[in-house]
C-alpha cells in the first residue's frame, strides 16, 4: 500500500481525466460464480447431452446449493456415478432426460441410490 | 447474557471425501495421516467398530478388509479449500469468528437475541450442509468450554439437527453428569489422571468440586475451566489469531530410511516448508531443532531418537540459511545402522520479522535474500508447491506412498470432477 502511494507521488503528472469515473474492471469470476462457497467445477465426459450443446471436454459451473427446478440441467449421483441430464420431477419418481437420440431416458425411484448433487449454472467451452 | 457458538465440522476429512463420493455416505471411511501412517479421521461407522484415533494402519488391516472400509490418504489441499468455504459462510453469518482449527471456529453471537439462537444454529448448520456438503455441529453457550460440550451433544443426538443451545443451569448439570471429564476442553492428560484417581469420571464431578479445592489441585488453568463450566466466561474471544510460538513439520516415511542421503532430502524439504510458513506469517525464528527417530512399533529393530537444536545469531526466515544449518545438524545426529521412520524440523523462539535485531557480524545480505524468497514463494503459489526448490530436496514423490489420495477437486484444473454425460 505504502509502495503504491509512493509511486503515485513520483509519477504525479497531469491527473487522468478518467480518474473520477474509475470503475472496477469486469470480473468473470464474480459474474459466473455467485456463491463461491457452493460453486464447484466439473469436466464433461461423453456426448449424451450433445443436442443441448453440452460437448465432451466442456467445463461445468455447478451450484451445489441451487434449488433443482423441473427441467434444469442437473448433476446427479445415480448408483455410484455422477451424470448430467435434464431433471424431470414426476413426484414418486424422476426422469433423467438425455439430449441425444442414441440414449434412453433414465427412470429413478426409491430403489436407486439417487441424489441431485448440484445444478449447472454455466457451461464453459473452448471454441 | 452474551453467547458464544462453536461450529465443529463432523468427522471433517471423511466428510470432505464424501462430498465427492456420495456413495460412501453411511459406509465406513477413514483418512490416514501423511504417508499413510496412522488414522487421523474416522466416520461414525469406523468409530463404532472400536478403531481409535491415531491407530497405525497396519494394526487394523484385518478390520479394513473384513468391513470393507474405504481408506484415503490425506488430501490437505482439498480439506483446506473445503474448510475455507465453511469459514466464509460463518464469517458472513455472524459478527465475528475465531478460526480455532481447520474444522472448528468460535462464533461471536453477542448481539443475537436469546430466542433466535436455537433456530439460527439449525439454519446455519443446514445451510453449510446444503452449500458445501459438510455436516457441522453448532453448540451455543455462555462460555467457550460449554459451547464445545454443546456441539458434541449435536453429534450424539441427531434430533438436535446440528444446533444446540445450552445455558440453563439444570440443562448444563444434566449434560455434565453424562459427559466424560477427559473430554472437557482444557483438561489435559495429567489433570485427567488426577481426577480419575479421585474417582471423578464425569464433568459434573469437577463442576461440583468446591472452588478452593479446584484452585489448590489444578491451579489457575483448572480454575478457569471450572468457572467456564459454571457459565462464567474466562477464555476471551480472539478475532485475530495471535502469533504462533512454534512451527513444526514432521513426517513418517512410507519406507524406513537408512542413509544420510535419503534423510538429507527429507530434512531439506521440511526445512523449506518451515521457512515458507514463517514467511507467510511474517515471522522469523531464532532456534531450530532437527530430529530423527526409528520405528517404535518395531520391537525387533534397534531404536534411536536424536534431536539437535541450534541457535541463529540473527533470527531468520531464509530457506538457504536454514537448510544449510539443518543439514549440519543432521550430520551430527545421524547414525548408520538404524532404520529411521520419522523425521522433522521445528523452529521455536519466533518473533515478528520487523522486530528482528540485525548484527554487525551478519554475512548475509538480508534484503537481497528476502526478495529472492519472495520470488520463490510467489512462483510456488501460482505454479504449485515445490516448483522452485532446493536441489537438496530431490524429487518430490519419494517420501510419500500416497496411493489412496482423492483428487484435488477444487484447487487443480486438471483434477476437477468428471461428470459422465
Amino acid at each position: 500500500m505504502a509502495k503504491e502511494a509512493e509511486l503515485a507521488l513520483v509519477h504525479a503528472g497531469f491527473p487522468s481525466p478518467a480518474e473520477d469515473f474509475m470503475d472496477v474492471a469486469l470480473d468473470l469470476n464474480k459474474e459466473l460464480v455467485r456463491n463461491p462457497s457452493s460453486t464447484f467445477f466439473a469436466r464433461v465426459k461423453g456426448d449424451s447431452m450433445i443436442d443441448d450443446g453440452v460437448c465432451d471436454g466442456d467445463m461445468l459451473i455447478i451450484d451445489k446449493a441451487a434449488e433443482p427446478v423441473d427441467g434444469c440441467l442437473a448433476v446427479c449421483f445415480v448408483d455410484g456415478e455422477f451424470t448430467l441430464k435434464r431433471y424431470l420431477n414426476k413426484g414418486d419418481y424422476a426422469i433423467l432426460m438425455p439430449a441425444n437420440k442414441a440414449y434412453k431416458p433414465i427412470r429413478v425411484d426409491a430403489d436407486n441410490q439417487f441424489a441431485i448433487w448440484g445444478v449447472v449454472k454455466y457451461l464453459v467451452k473452448k471454441v | 447474557m452474551p453467547f458464544i457458538g462453536l461450529c465443529d465440522c463432523n468427522n471433517f476429512f471423511v466428510s470432505c471425501e464424501r462430498v465427492f463420493r456420495p456413495d460412501l455416505e453411511k459406509r465406513p471411511v477413514m483418512v490416514l495421516s501423511n504417508n499413510d501412517g496412522c488414522i487421523v479421521a474416522r466416520s461414525n461407522e469406523v468409530k463404532s467398530l472400536g478403531i481409535k484415533m491415531g491407530t497405525p494402519l497396519f494394526q487394523v488391516r484385518d478390520l479394513v478388509r473384513r468391513h470393507n472400509i474405504s481408506v484415503f490418504s490425506s488430501n490437505y489441499q482439498l480439506y483446506g479449500d473445503m474448510s475455507q468455504r465453511v469459514m466464509n459462510i460463518l464469517r458472513k453469518a455472524v459478527p465475528g469468528i475465531e478460526v480455532y482449527s481447520i474444522d472448528e471456529a468460535f462464533l461471536n453471537l453477542d448481539e443475537m437475541p436469546l430466542e433466535s439462537l436455537q433456530p439460527f444454529a439449525r439454519n446455519l448448520s443446514a445451510r453449510i450442509r446444503r452449500e458445501v456438503g459438510i455436516p457441522v455441529s453448532i453448540g451455543i453457550s455462555p462460555t467457550k468450554t460449554l459451547a464445545k460440550i454443546a456441539s458434541k451433544l449435536c453429534k450424539q443426538y441427531p434430533a438436535l439437527k446440528g444446533g444446540c443451545l445450552m445455558y440453563r443451569t439444570q440443562d448444563v448439570e444434566k449434560v455434565l453428569g453424562r459427559f466424560p471429564v477427559s473430554d472437557v476442553w482444557g483438561i489435559g492428560r495429567r489433570s485427567n489422571a488426577k481426577l480419575q484417581a479421585m474417582g471423578i469420571t464425569h464433568a459434573l464431578g469437577l463442576y461440583n468440586m468446591p472452588r478452593e479445592q479446584v484452585n489448590y489441585l489444578f491451579h489457575l488453568p483448572g480454575l478457569r475451566t471450572w468457572k467456564e463450566l459454571h457459565g462464567e466466561p474466562c477464555i476471551g474471544f480472539e478475532d485475530v489469531q495471535s502469533d504462533r510460538q512454534t512451527v513444526c513439520i514432521s513426517r513418517s516415511f512410507a519406507k524406513e530410511m537408512t542413509t544420510l542421503e535419503e534423510l538429507d532430502a527429507a530434512i531439506s524439504t521440511f526445512t523449506s516448508k518451515v521457512a515458507e510458513k514463517l514467511r507467510a506469517h511474517g515471522q522469523c525464528a531464532q532456534q531450530m531443532s532437527v530430529f530423527i527417530l526409528t520405528n517404535r512399533f518395531r520391537e525387533d529393530a534397534p531404536q534411536n531418537y536424536q534431536i539437535k537444536t541450534t541457535l541463529f545469531e540473527v533470527a531468520t526466515d531464509d530457506t538457504l540459511e536454514m537448510s544449510e544449518r539443518a543439514a549440519l545438524s543432521l550430520r551430527q545426529i545421524f547414525r548408520s545402522g538404524y532404520a529411521y521412520k520419522k523425521a522433522g524440523v521445528m523452529v521455536t523462539r519466533l518473533m515478528p520479522r520487523r522486530g528482528v535485531q540485525s548484527s554487525m557480524l551478519d554475512n548475509i545480505d538480508r534484503t537481497r535474500r528476502a526478495s529472492l524468497m519472495e520470488a520463490i514463494d510467489a512462483i510456488n503459489k501460482t505454479e504449485g508447491n515445490y516448483t522452485v526448490r532446493l536441489a537438496s530436496q530431490g524429487e518430490m514423490d519419494q517420501f510419500s506412498a500416497r496411493t489412496m489420495t482423492s483428487r484435488r477437486f477444487t484447487t487443480r484444473w486438471d483434477e476437477i470432477i468428471d461428470v459422465k454425460v
